[in-house]
């Protein structure tokens, strides 16, 4: 769940005003008025300098909730024109992330500074523990030479008094690749070329700062038609909102949707292939084959995680050749959709933006919508999951299938699919961060997992993506909804 | 008098879920701990306040008795229970 509280509450009404805009009968203008209707004349000032930045800022998160990046707003456009031109627009756009730079607040720049509790003790424990002579007295007290520090941190640990802090910038901290960083104007921006659209950063800064640019309109556009849309919806959404997925089902369709499929529909599948792929693999490295990195080859790692397979794309081509080749929940599902209707328009329901990439990639699916943003559609729907009456699905997923969405889940499907369980011995990796990234890349040289382990399980979000940024339930109910679902489900069926 | 006992209703309707009710459930491992037998707590349906006049923006909503804490958090509704417990002893 969002750490983010407010921001994200803000974010959410936001949306929810777009899509109430939407359905009125004069789209365009109904946008343009969201600022003054959040804002109106005379109202308390909840958060910046005064009400006209306030509206600024509404303006500017509001161009992302109708798909434009906000960094090229030369404010002179009107929010009415962005509705329009969201209207006529045919294509989305690559780029999923945007920063708001007037909200960002330029945080102070990440370092560790020396307060004014140093007391210029005798023992100085600061000096003496660096290892890298980045500390001087002057007058009596500590100074860090920022040329030297490493940040490593030693000093913090070693100050009796606690008066050595590390200042931090959230999202620059958040970020397991460097992607975001304070620019030469001192706020955030983003270098697409590393980005892996972990979407950490969204849940890491407390200003709200970065954005999800959104389909949604294009998704309404869609429903408006006399096309067929079609939800599929991920695994983890079982643990996201109030009823179960059969009720979901229902208020989806009640939405305006014509059908829904379960994605976990597609992870027995992956789960299924994945264990067949095992196996040949190990068969390889008992053999002492050597594999496409040149090594043999003792582990493999799943393939299902969008986050990671971004990052293997673009900074970690080393562990690529450990990559399980199997199709992903999505990969699988959007291919039964397609060709059951081939006409039809496909919508997945993500738990985060990194499956913004995938599915951009991917020409079976046509347009994601996170998690809150099917919320938003349901408040300005004013439509009650919980008082609906549940929809049975076409093919029911398994037990192990719908359980994806959780870490070490996804290594337990593929480990239930064999006759012999005991062939796998999964390494889980609960999320992606410098630490975890150092680790597989460790793996990756070596051909070699740690402790005899022979399946990585990676994702990129702490608990799974029940932790995406875009969920909307803390992880303990969330968990606890699904755990009461998996209890009704059948297990997997075993490959031969 | 006797004080009775403070019910706390949260409403887990979809509005009010979607836009924060969600992080109001550590509500209900918060209550019983901190207050005992001085105030329960409840989920609830619909409360329907989101429904009147775009008060969605209001959301999340939780009734302590019959007051309303509109865009409730679980401090300001801890800080209205404070409230009122003491209010009620000093009765």
């Amino acid at each position: 769940m969002n750490k983010a509280g407010q921001a994200i509450r803000l974010k959410k009404e936001i949306l929810v005003r777009i899509i109430k805009a939407f359905f009125s009968d004069n789209f365009e203008e109904q946008a343009r008025l969201i600022p003054y209707a959040m804002r109106p004349k005379g109202m308390e000032v909840p958060y910046r300098c005064c009400i006209y930045k306030e509206r600024a800022i509404i303006k500017d998160r509001t161009i992302a909730g109708l798909g434009f990046p906000i960094e090229e707003d030369d404010e002179t456009v009107s929010l009415s024109t962005y509705a329009h031109e969201a209207l006529e627009r045919k294509e989305i756009s690559d780029k999923n992330l945007t920063v708001l730079q007037a909200a960002c607040k330029g945080c102070l720049t990440n370092r560790i500074y020396v307060t004014d509790l140093c007391q210029g003790c005798v023992a100085r424990p600061c000096k003496s523990t660096c290892k890298f002579g980045a500390i001087s007295i002057v007058d009596g007290r500590s100074v860090i030479d920022e040329t030297k520090c490493k940040r490593c941190k030693m000093c913090i640990n070693a100050c009796p008094y606690n008066a050595i802090v590390k200042i931090t910038v959230p999202c620059e901290d958040s970020c397991p690749v460097g992607a975001i960083h304070k620019d030469e104007t001192g706020f955030a921006s983003i270098d697409y070329d590393k980005c892996i659209n972990c979407g950490k950063c969204t849940m890491a800064c407390p200003f709200g700062a970065v954005h999800e640019r959104s389909q949604i309109i294009d998704i309404l556009k869609a429903i408006k038609s006399d096309k067929k849309v079609i939800a599929m919806i991920a695994p983890s959404i079982a643990g996201q909102f109030p009823g179960t997925i059969y009720q979901m089902k229902a208020a989806i369709k009640k939405s305006g949707f014509d059908d829904v499929y379960e994605v976990a529909q597609g992870a027995d599948v992956t789960a299924n292939t994945e264990a067949k792929e095992f196996l040949e693999r190990m068969e390889k490295a008992e053999k002492g084959e050597v594999g496409e990195s040149g090594k043999v080859q003792t582990f493999m790692t799943t393939s299902c995680c969008a986050g990671y397979n971004e990052l293997i794309k673009k900074h970690l081509t080393e562990i690529k050749p450990y990559k399980s080749d199997t199709g992903t929940p999505l990969y699988y599902t959007a291919q039964i959709v397609k060709k059951e209707h081939p006409e039809a328009i496909t919508v997945f329901v993500s738990p985060c933006v990194a499956k913004r990439a995938e599915s951009y990639d991917n020409p079976n699916v046509d347009y994601v919508m996170n998690y809150e943003e099917l919320g938003a559609l349901f408040v300005a729907l004013n439509i009650q999951i919980a008082e609906l009456d549940g929809e049975k699905y076409e093919v029911e997923s398994s037990k192990q299938a719908r359980n994806f969405g959780i870490t070490g889940g996804v290594a337990e499907s593929v480990k239930a699919s064999l006759k012999e369980e005991d062939a796998i011995k999964p390494f889980v990796i609960n999320g992606l961060d410098k630490d975890s990234i150092r680790q597989l890349k460790k793996f990756a040289k070596s051909g070699m997992c740690e402790g005899g382990c022979n399946l990585v399980e990676v994702m990129c979000c702490e608990g799974g993506c029940i932790g995406g940024n875009a969920t909307i339930n803390n992880q303990k109910t969330a968990k606890k909804q699904i755990d009461k679902l998996l209890e009704e489900s059948e297990d997997i069926k075993k490959i031969d | 008098m006797e004080n009775k006992k403070i019910t706390v209703r949260v409403c887990v309707g979809t509005t009010c879920f979607v836009m924060g009710g969600a992080n109001l459930q550590e509500l209900n491992d918060i209550i019983p701990r901190k207050y005992g037998d001085k105030a329960e707590v409840l989920g609830s349906n619909c409360l329907g306040l989101c429904s009147i006049n775009w008060e969605y923006s209001k959301a999340p909503y939780v009734k302590i008795d019959e007051d309303v804490v509109s865009e409730a958090t679980t401090e300001k509704v801890l800080a209205e229970l404070d409230k009122k417990i003491a209010e009620q002893s000093k009765e």
